[in-house]
């Protein structure tokens, strides 16, 4: 074992223990590293005299300032209800009309609108309320459960297909899927309901699909193909910029084969009364509503 | 200790404690039952790990094969044993490289959505590859780095060869098939969805078999040691390695839906389950990221300044301080949750407590230097190891900030977190390993010194640049995000929805990406250096050197 020797360069001794060549000086500790130390340690002790800080049988320590963070939460959830109900209560007992035409209290319903739209709907129909693939844009005008604010506030607090009992359903059938159809029937479906938006389309088979739509779609979607907003069914002669899956050939075969529908959750769960009424302010305004 | 119980020491059971052919035995065993397993499973996923043990276990009878037909495992008990720390070495690079590339296809994901979402891909997709980036960073780039450096410093700290014969070498093809059955896992869908804790209960199992080991040959080769004290880096390493054993069997202690399966079903739940799971998640970052990487530094640095520690008494204090303390801190990750309050003041009382003892490192390293001061000019590997201490220091004094619950309810799930980890990740623990390798290389392959020292300089500017873009950029945007968080309207609704303070985060994950390419690019810039180095010519012929002698002894 090796001797305690003088540091050259510092004038330290070193403890006399040498690992591989590696010494150690004798050092104290730092007094500002020990005195900052114990500052940490006042901090501790002090701050489990004021708050909630240590475990006993069945309870805990509570600190003299009796602070709790349930406590709080609940003064900070009754302060934010107050802060909301004051303007809040003004729609309560107004008409989805007359929130509509009243400035302040339009000014109100779009602020809350808009402030829900972000965080619940955006996540489906985008954040500016385009959609996408499957998703309805909100501001094409085209309203499949219709677009009257009162139309709105009926799909927001029940919802498509959502399984609350007062939901819009509707189900389009697999007709390839379920051989409802056979699939030569849906190659020319599928190039009658191109030709319905006047687009170029198979003329031979549009004509022996005529008696087929008629038996099986017109119920929904009309004679003529316009739709029917009672059950959702979207205008198959409006050109289809606007289909929820696509308007191209495949999109509209692969719609008959398999007869998609989406769901929208019912946000009556959710939101009060009031907020829906904003919310369908806001997407009425916003969003091109009827 | 008494320092004359030394030479009794030397007499310990030693090497061929469990020669090839008993190991070929355990191997082939081992290979059955993996394949009987995966046989009779009717899980897809137990059966894809299964193929992993399978394979391995084969090689590895293979590879004990071949050693046996060559004569046997050389026991030489006069010899370092160099080998294993060789092949940690060339472990640590590989499993960085991957790691942080990884990293960097992670950050581009969340830069640039639009290119990098790949729904025909679900195997790449955010979700699976975070938990490899993150493991393989952790485990896989800074286990390596543990288990080579330790072997290499209890050698020679100890005067001792490693203990149990073939065992060193089982531990590190050990580790690396847990690496794989977890990484791969990760794709393919096997986790148990717990923070740095998503192995299933076959990795799981599978490492604690390793670590067990792992334990056994670092305190057996302590047991054989030839100096009458223990020295301060192997206290870090033992703390690490019997720390790392209990948090992990606590935290996995979880009952398998059945012994076919992959799945499994934790001992604890709800609250407890969080307080467990962070308990484990903190004291990962304290034992293994922490005393294990500091355990290097109080070697490297002062072997590579050739200048004593500047205090041991503050190294038995900030030791002992660091251990007590650290242990408690966990519940900070749970500010403002399900968690009592008053677990709550304890995890943030105890981080604060922990400023200090964590500082007792960096004070401890950085005035090592003194007296060689002037090699942060000349030696750039020096220069790593002392950036790595500042950052450090750096990032335990932002640790104890971000503990205290006001300051944390602006921070906690922002991107604030993320720098706070990665200057810690690629500041601390990556430079220190950097350092420590670019010291080790060239001592364990017995090279004059580096292939080039002034790529050395360019790995230290490019990652040091890259570092600080990252940070920078993750403190803007945490706070931004935190403070849009919190913004209400005047008719106290959210100002932002979440979908806006994504997207405002975008130039800051630019930014963070091209930070993180910096560093990926230092990392293949010291690959490149320490492979030349490598190839060079040795100085000495004799590939294994002999243990030091003892200067006692030697008369």
């Amino acid at each position: 074992m090796a001797e305690r020797e003088t540091d050259a360069h510092t004038g330290v001794e070193t403890t006399g223990h040498e690992w591989d060549g590696i010494r150690e000086l004798d050092n104290p500790l730092p007094r500002w590293w020990l005195i900052i130390f114990y500052g940490t340690v006042a901090f501790a002790l002090i701050y489990w005299a004021l708050m909630p800080a240590w475990p006993l049988v069945r309870s805990y320590t509570p600190g003299l300032l009796h602070y709790s963070d349930r406590a709080k939460v609940l003064r900070d959830l009754a302060q934010l209800k107050a802060q909301r109900a004051a303007e809040g209560a003004k729609l309560q007992n107004a008409s989805l009309e007359a929130i509509e035409q009243d400035p302040s209290m339009q000014a109100y319903a779009l602020a809350v609108g808009q402030s829900i739209f972000g965080d619940n709907c955006a996540t489906c129909h985008g954040a500016g309320g385009l959609g996408g693939k499957g998703y309805p844009n909100l501001r094409a005008g085209v309203w499949l459960w219709g677009g009257s604010l009162e139309d709105i506030q009926r799909t927001i607090t029940y919802g498509v297909r959502s399984g609350d009992p007062k939901a819009r359903v509707s189900q389009m059938p697999s007709f390839g899927r379920d051989e409802i159809l056979k699939p030569e029937q849906i190659d020319d479906l599928t190039e009658y309901v191109v030709s319905l938006s006047h687009r170029p389309a198979n003329v031979a088979a549009v004509r022996r699909a005529a008696p087929v739509f008629a038996a099986n779609c017109a119920v929904c979607h009309g004679a003529d193909g316009h739709g029917n907003r009672q059950v959702g069914a979207p205008n198959l002669a409006d050109g289809g910029r606007q289909w929820l899956y696509g308007s191209d050939r495949a999109s509209i075969h692969d719609q008959i084969w398999n007869g998609r529908g989406g769901v929208m959750p019912a946000w009556g769960h959710r939101f009060d009364a009031n907020t829906i009424k904003a919310l369908a302010v806001y997407i009425h305004a916003n969003a091109g509503g009827q | 200790m008494n320092s004359s119980s030394t030479p009794a020491r030397a007499q310990a059971p030693d090497d061929a404690a469990l020669g090839p052919a008993i190991w070929l035995i355990l191997c082939l065993i081992a290979a059955l039952v993996a394949t009987i397993a995966t046989a009779a499973s009717r899980d897809a996923l137990f059966q894809f790990e299964g193929y992993i043990f399978i394979a391995a276990f084969v090689l590895g009878s293979f590879g004990l094969l071949a050693v046996i037909t060559r004569g046997g495992f050389p026991g030489q008990p006069d010899k370092y044993m160099d080998g294993v720390i060789k092949a940690g070495a060339i472990a640590t690079l590989f499993w960085g490289a991957a790691g942080m590339l990884t990293g960097v296809v992670i950050a581009a994901q969340l830069a640039f959505p639009r290119i990098f979402y790949l729904p025909d891909a679900g195997f790449l997709n955010f979700g699976r590859l975070r938990p490899l980036h993150t493991s393989a960073v952790i485990f896989a780039f800074g286990g390596n780095a543990l288990i080579a450096t330790s072997f290499y410093v209890v050698q020679r700290t100890c005067r001792a060869r490693l203990f149990g014969g073939l065992l060193p070498w089982i531990v590190f093809w050990g580790y690396q098939l847990f690496i794989v059955t977890a990484a791969l896992g990760y794709l393919a869908g096997v986790t148990r969805s717990q923070e740095y804790a998503e192995p299933e209960w076959m990795s799981t199992l599978w490492l604690v078999i390793v670590w067990v080991a792992y334990l056994l040959v670092f305190l057996g080769t302590i047991w054989k040691r030839q100096e009458p004290h223990i020295y301060v880096a192997n206290w870090f390493y033992l703390a690490f390695i019997v720390t790392i054993a209990i948090l992990v069997l606590i935290n996995n202690a979880e009952v398998p839906v059945s012994l076919l399966d992959h799945r499994s079903y934790p001992l604890w739940a709800g609250v407890q389950s969080a307080l467990v799971q962070w308990w484990y998640g903190h004291n990962a970052v304290g034992f293994f990221l922490t005393a294990g990487f500091l355990a290097m530094m109080y070697y490297f640095i002062p072997k590579r300044a050739e200048r004593p520690i500047y205090s041991y008494r503050l190294s038995i204090v900030h030791f002992w301080a660091l251990i007590f303390i650290y242990i408690w801190a966990g519940p900070h990750h749970l500010h403002y949750t399900a968690l009592p309050q008053w677990a709550q003041t304890l995890g943030m009382t105890f981080s604060v407590m922990l400023w200090m003892p964590s500082w007792g490192g960096m004070i401890n390293g950085l005035m090592t230097l003194s007296g060689a001061w002037d090699r942060l000019r000349t030696d750039p590997v020096i220069r790593m190891l002392v950036v790595s201490l500042a950052f450090y220091g750096m990032s335990t004094f932002e640790g104890p900030v971000m503990s205290i619950r006001t300051v944390n309810s602006l921070s906690h799930y922002t991107d604030w977190t993320i720098g706070h980890v990665h200057s810690g990740a690629l500041g601390w623990v990556g430079f220190v390993t950097f350092g420590s390798l670019y010291c080790m290389v060239p001592w364990l392959w017995k090279k004059k010194g580096l292939y080039s020292n002034a790529l050395v300089e360019w790995h230290f500017w490019i990652a040091t640049t890259g570092i600080l873009l990252y940070i920078t950029s993750m403190w803007v945007s945490g706070i931004m995000e935190g403070l849009m968080w919190r913004e209400y309207t005047p008719q106290g609704f959210l100002a932002y929805s979440f979908a806006e303070t994504v997207s405002a985060r975008h130039v800051e994950n630019v930014v963070r990406l091209a930070g993180g390419l910096m560093y990926l690019s230092g990392l293949l810039i010291m690959i490149y250096n320490l492979w030349r180095t490598i190839r060079a010519p040795s100085t000495e012929r004799e590939a294994v050197p002999a243990v030091a002698p003892i200067p006692a002894a030697a008369e």
